[in-house]
Formats: C-alpha cells, sequence, structure tokens
C-alpha cells in the first residue's frame, strides 16, 4: 500500500513537470499545446539512450531537457506567428509524428520495442531505490516550480499574461510578441522533456504506446483545472488528476462487479465528469 | 518649420473599399494637431497605417525625417511614435498598474535568465518603474485605481487609461484616437489639462476628436478627412467657417 502510494506520487510528480511546462505555454502565454507528450518523449528516449551509454544522470537530464526545448523552439519557429488556430494543429500533428518515427525507425530507439534497462539514479545510503527516486524527483520538481513561480511573478510574466489577452497593445509598446511566444513554447517543451527523463528513469523501460495522445489530454485537463497561469493551481491539479487515474486502480480491489478493462473506461468517464463539473463551475457564462 | 510626422499619398484599400485614399499631410513638431471628419473617414485607419499595424499599400510615412512605412509595429513604437486605440484595449485581468508596468523598454525583469538570477536588481528596476507609473497615474487621475483590475475601470476611465500607456514610455509624438469618447464633461476638462501638460513637457500631439470644444481649445492647427482623404487644413477658425467642411462634417454633427 505505501509503495503504491510513492508510485503516485512519483507519477505524479513526473506529470507535474509536464503540466507546468504546459502552465507557461497555455495558462501564463495562450498558445495552446496539444501535443506536449511529443516534447514528453523526446526527454524520455534521448535520457534513456544517453544514460544507457553510460551518460551520468544529472547530464543526461540535462541533455534531454535541453533537446526537448530546442524541439520546443523548432515547432514554434514552424508556426506562422504561432496562432491560436495553426498551434493546436501543428502541435498535435507533431505529437503523432514523434510517436509514429519512435514506432518505424527501428535503428533510433528500438522501434515497437522500445527501450529497456533504463537506470536510475543511485539511492540515498540507508534508503531503498523507491524512497530515493520520490525524493530526487521531489527535488527536481521543487526546482522546476521555484522556477515556474518566479517566471509568474517576474515583469517576463506580467509580459506573457499580456500576450495571452492582447498581444496587439504588447506590440504597441514595443515588444516583440513572437519572440516572448517563442520562449515560453521552448521553456514549456523543455519542462516536458525534464519530466519524460524522470518518466524513462522510474520505469526502466519506454515504448511508444506511452506516448500517446491521452497523455497530452490528462495534462491539458490539469491545467484546465487549476487557474490556467497558477503554478500552485496547476501542481494541486495534476496530483489530482494522477490521483483520478491512478488512484481508481485501488478501487479494482474493492468493487467485484467490474473487470480491468471496465474499470479503465470507468477511470477515464470519472475524469470526464470531474472536467466536465469543473468547467461548468468555473467558465459560468458572466464570469471574468 | 521642422516637421514631425510626414504623410505622403498613403493609401490602403479593405477589399472594395478604399479607407485611406491618397492621403497627404504633416505635423509640425512641438504642436498639437487636431484630426477630424465624419465616421468612417478613415481617421483610424490612417493611425494604424502610421503606427505600423497596418501595412499602406503605398505611400510613404516619416516620422523626425525617417521613413518608416515599412517598419513593423513594435520598430516604430520605439523609435518615440505611441498611439492609443478608439476603442480602448486595456488588459482586463491586470490591474491598472500593472498594464503601465508592461510599459518600459529593455526590463532586465523581461528576459528569461533574470529569474534564474538573484532578485536584487529586478526588484530595484521594479522599484524605480514603480514610481514613475505612479506619477503618470496621478498626472492622469487615475492615482486611485492603481490596484484595481482594468476590467472594472469606467468607459472613460479606460481611455485615460490608455493615455497612460502611451506616456510611460516618454514618447515623442502621441497619437490619440477620440481621447474624451466616454468621458464625462468634468473629466474632459481635467484631461485637457493633462493635455496641454504634456504637451508643454514637449510632446507633440495629433488628435482625433469630435468634441469641438475641444479641438477649438487646443488645437493650432487642424486636419479635416473625408472619405479618406485630406479635404481641407487650417486653423480651428478656419476650419469652422470652411464651407466644404461644414458639408463634409459640421453640417452633420453641427458643434
Ligand atoms: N480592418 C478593416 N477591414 C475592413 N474594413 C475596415 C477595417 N478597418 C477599417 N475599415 C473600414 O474603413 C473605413 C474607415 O474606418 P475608420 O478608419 O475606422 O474611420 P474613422 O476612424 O474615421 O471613423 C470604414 O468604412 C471601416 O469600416
Ligand atoms: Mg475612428
Amino acid at each position: 500500500m505505501i509503495d503504491y502510494l510513492i508510485a503516485i506520487l512519483i507519477f505524479a510528480g513526473i506529470y507535474g513537470f509536464v503540466a507546468l511546462g504546459l502552465n507557461i505555454q497555455w495558462g501564463l502565454t495562450g498558445l495552446i499545446n496539444l501535443g506536449q507528450v511529443a516534447f514528453f518523449a523526446v526527454g524520455a528516449y534521448t535520457f534513456a539512450l544517453l544514460s544507457k551509454a553510460g551518460v551520468p544522470f544529472l547530464l543526461a537530464v540535462a541533455v534531454a531537457t535541453t533537446l526537448s526545448g530546442v524541439f520546443g523552439a523548432a515547432v514554434a519557429m514552424f508556426t506562422p506567428r504561432l496562432r491560436e488556430d495553426y498551434l493546436a494543429i501543428v502541435t498535435l500533428g507533431f505529437s503523432e509524428f514523434v510517436r509514429l518515427v519512435l514506432l518505424n525507425e527501428k535503428w533510433l530507439a528500438g522501434g515497437p520495442d522500445g527501450v529497456a534497462g533504463v537506470p536510475r539514479p543511485a539511492s540515498f545510503p540507508g534508503l531503498g531505490s523507491e524512497t530515493s527516486f520520490l525524493i530526487v524527483t521531489a527535488l527536481a520538481l521543487a526546482f522546476a516550480f521555484w522556477f515556474t513561480r518566479r517566471i509568474e511573478r517576474y515583469p517576463i510574466g506580467r509580459t506573457l499574461k499580456a500576450i495571452r489577452e492582447d498581444e496587439g497593445v504588447v506590440t504597441s509598446v514595443g515588444k516583440v510578441a513572437l519572440a516572448y511566444k517563442t520562449k515560453a513554447f521552448l521553456l514549456g517543451a523543455a519542462l516536458a522533456g525534464l519530466g519524460g527523463a524522470f518518466f524513462a528513469s522510474y520505469l526502466s523501460y519506454i515504448s511508444p504506446d506511452m506516448f500517446g495522445p491521452n497523455v497530452s489530454i490528462y495534462v491539458l485537463a490539469a491545467v484546465l483545472i487549476g487557474a490556467q497561469g497558477s503554478s500552485v493551481a496547476t501542481l494541486l491539479s495534476t496530483a489530482l488528476v494522477a490521483a483520478l487515474l491512478e488512484g481508481t486502480r485501488l478501487l479494482k480491489d474493492y468493487i467485484t462487479f467490474v473487470d480491468g478493462v471496465e474499470l479503465a473506461a470507468l477511470r477515464l468517464m470519472v475524469l470526464g465528469l470531474a472536467l466536465i463539473a469543473i468547467v461548468m463551475v468555473r467558465y459560468r457564462p458572466g464570469r471574468p | 518649420m521642422k516637421q514631425i510626422l510626414e504623410i505622403k499619398d498613403v493609401s490602403r484599400r479593405f477589399g472594395g473599399l478604399q479607407a485611406v485614399n491618397k492621403c497627404r499631410f504633416s505635423v509640425r513638431a512641438g504642436s498639437i494637431t487636431g484630426l477630424v471628419g465624419p465616421n468612417g473617414a478613415g481617421k483610424s485607419t490612417l493611425f494604424s497605417l502610421v503606427s505600423g499595424f497596418v501595412r499602406p499599400d503605398s505611400g510613404e510615412v516619416l516620422f523626425d525625417g525617417n521613413h518608416i512605412e515599412k517598419l513593423s509595429a513594435h520598430e516604430i513604437a520605439r523609435l518615440g511614435l505611441r498611439r492609443t486605440f478608439q476603442i480602448p484595449r486595456e488588459l482586463k485581468q491586470m490591474t491598472v498598474l500593472e498594464n503601465l508596468l508592461l510599459v518600459p523598454e529593455r526590463q532586465f525583469g523581461d528576459q528569461v535568465r533574470s529569474v534564474l538570477l538573484p532578485g536584487k536588481r529586478v526588484h530595484e528596476e521594479e522599484r524605480i518603474n514603480l514610481q514613475k507609473a505612479q506619477g503618470v497615474l496621478e498626472m492622469v487621475g487615475l492615482g486611485e485605481k492603481a490596484q484595481h483590475p482594468a476590467a472594472l475601470l469606467s468607459g472613460g476611465q479606460k481611455k485615460l487609461l490608455e493615455l497612460a500607456r502611451c506616456l510611460m514610455a516618454d514618447p515623442k509624438l502621441l497619437l490619440l484616437d477620440e481621447p474624451t469618447a466616454g468621458v464625462n464633461p468634468t473629466l474632459i476638462r481635467h484631461l485637457m489639462s493633462v493635455l496641454r501638460r504634456i504637451h508643454a513637457s514637449g510632446v507633440t500631439l495629433l488628435i482625433i476628436e469630435h468634441n469641438m470644444t475641444v479641438i477649438m481649445e487646443l488645437c493650432e492647427r487642424v486636419i479635416v478627412m473625408d472619405r479618406g482623404q485630406v479635404i481641407a487644413a487650417g486653423t480651428p477658425a478656419e476650419i469652422q467657417s470652411n464651407k466644404e467642411v461644414l458639408d463634409a462634417y459640421l453640417g452633420g454633427v453641427s458643434a
């Protein structure tokens, strides 16, 4: 039971990185990203391949994060003016592209077989591997949280929020909105890649089917449930989504009248209903 | 006499509509110039053309002697040419103060790397910008609204916020699109004195305005536009007695 709790916490933490990243893009700057899983996957695979080749944990994490950011910047630059409608299509398309490349290019990362034997960082003395990993994840997440919170509160966050509200105003005060949007997108992608590195390290095995569109949807749900712009709310709602998704697995032991497949569907239904309820409460017409 | 703004045969078409048609006039440096004309004459479009928000189909625009017709809007703003919008574009989810703090250029805190460094430099920078913003808000009469969400301002106050946002940048030339529209009469008096003070501090003003009292009292020169073209220019008194103008504009509105 305690092991299971630790696992949920680690998963929540991993999704936390991805959601914090999406929160910079979508919550703060208003850049929709329907394919955040792509950058998560880039981070996961980069970390997996590097650390299997003997690159130390921290260095592999850093390279995975950076490379995801580079991919983010590239996607941003391929999207004309980073307009919302283009962005929705490009990000969704890019995430499927990444998944299909990983699936079909065997030479790159094992194709459908994925990558196995991804190492974890060394455990702390006297602590188990799971607990150690939880601590490392929590430390990294604390750093990511500190970073995004500062972004929110610093002048740069003000400019990003201004872009979300009215890009023309930002232009009229002499600032290059497109440059800020590109940076925001890059940062969000890098954070997703950071989450991906932890994901690969934790599971020790990754394969393309783990990087389907549902990952993007879960983090979109987390950011939507959170206040869209606040790192605190984003992390809390990520924990909520993780608890909903993972926690309902616990029900298996208590609910005997549904089987595993039905339970999986039930889980998504619960998430869907929770989303609808929250959106109805939070986005009532007439509320700012 | 130095011209700070020269508009030379600028044209712009929207589909089948020639919104601005070979428009041509200049604004003297240090003046308050009025731009009037009936609704749909192309005044606001002209502001957008000059400030780079809309590209002219043809023609030239010179600011301080330099061509700006091919520059983008943020480049023109950086040169010191600022504009307000006819329909205020306040950032609703921010406070009045934050609307102004957005403005200062080259803020260190506006760079991603500032986030990773000790906060001292950003805080010092914010303190200075905050002082300036407070001063500007006092000047336009929004001092007490500093902490209010911009969404809660009245229509007139939003106009003042647009003005304050421009002033925050110490512009050389200000294009004001109907600054008194929706502002209540007592506040208009106040606004006029604010505009005089801005002018006295060395800023050139080009003002689109329907309120004839404001035009009469403030402007040394008035340009009249109709159907995308300049149809008359002169002192307010000359304009008021111009037959063509009366036909096109004053006849309908009756000042
Ligand atoms: N972006 C646009 N697209 C199409 N038509 C426009 C656009 N902007 C302005 N117009 C049209 O151009 C004409 C001039 O408008 P405008 O410049 O706002 O006039 P004014 O400010 O003098 O009242 C109007 O007929 C208006 O409908
Ligand atoms: Mg107009």
